[in-house]
């Protein structure tokens, strides 16, 4: 299944990993924020009805 | 219906949630297939051997690495005109994104280079934009989180917008108008002569549709959260004024 990538092994699959870990850490990051701050909201809604 | 409806932050939160699922799904299987079917099932290309299957991310993140600057200029554009706060946000959400391509794009472009030119990298007229472009986004994303006063942020920030809009559009074209570099030229072009054979020209579509789906996507969940953020940022300063 895996394609013989001859002499330039080494450069072709660490393009690839390269690209796969930063696109990793970005959806991550874009994830983990979007959770953070949707729960920080939810929170501070929850106060402010509380409150009125 | 207006586009400007869209400005309405509640009206972009309520429209994106029914668009993002599916879009999520669409740009995972685009990439997918157009990256699967580039690294396994396209032949050597008779000079660059295998390295040829770089340019199935390599090329994708360099024209997302640009198009994200220009989507980040209108949407700059429009909240300079118009002061509309979603376009602002939107410009702020898409700048990560474009700093991740543009790094995809200056790594796999130096792989690909070490065996091909023989150097990782050259003070080359494309190399030097896209790094002069990287740097720009590091400058976008840092004074976003400088400056206080949001406001304040979107006026400075869309103003470098559209000072490094010059090298966005320099890195695209600076292949066509600088002949001395070692970057070779456009590698799709409608120009006639072009000659890239269907074998990789066909994965390489499916991938760079995948990368603006996802880019697509990333940008409305990071702006549907940068509205959260300043909507949570107003409740915390009424809470600190009671």
């Amino acid at each position: 299944m895996m394609p013989d990538l001859g002499k330039y092994a080494a450069s072709v699959l660490s393009a690839y990993a390269v690209s796969v870990v930063l696109l990793a850490g970005l959806i991550g990051w874009v994830w983990l924020r979007s959770r953070q701050t949707r729960q920080a909201l939810d929170e501070a809604e929850a106060r402010a009805r509380n409150e009125t | 219906m207006s586009i400007w409806e869209y400005a309405n932050p509640k009206k972009f939160l309520i429209t994106t949630d029914r668009l993002v699922p599916p879009l999520v799904v669409m740009s995972a299987l685009t990439i997918a297939v157009g990256v699967i079917w580039g690294f396994f099932f396209t032949p050597d290309d008779f000079r660059q051997g295998s390295t040829v299957k770089i340019m199935y991310l390599h090329v994708p993140a360099a024209m997302m690495a640009i198009n994200a600057w220009v989507m980040m200029l209108v949407a700059s554009l429009i909240w300079l005109i118009r002061r509309h706060h979603v376009s602002a946000l939107a410009a702020r959400a898409a700048a990560p994104a474009g700093l991740i391509f543009t790094l995809i794009a200056l790594a796999t472009g130096a792989i690909w280079g070490q065996p091909m030119w023989g150097t990782w990298w050259a003070w080359d007229p494309r190399l030097t934009s896209f790094l002069i472009l990287c740097l720009f986004y590091l400058g976008y994303i840092a004074m976003w989180s400088a400056v206080d006063n949001p406001d304040t942020a979107a006026d400075l920030t869309g103003v470098l917008c559209l000072v490094g809009s010059v090298f966005a559009l320099l890195s695209r074209y600076a292949v066509n108008f600088w002949n001395q570099g070692l970057h070779q030229g456009a590698s799709l072009s409608v120009a006639p002569g072009e000659r890239m054979a269907m074998a990789f020209k066909l994965p390489l579509y499916v991938s760079m549709v995948g990368f603006a789906l996802f880019f697509l996507a990333l940008v409305l969940i990071a702006t549907r959260t940068e509205i959260r953020a300043r909507r949570l940022r107003v409740l915390t300063q009424r809470e600190q004024m009671r």
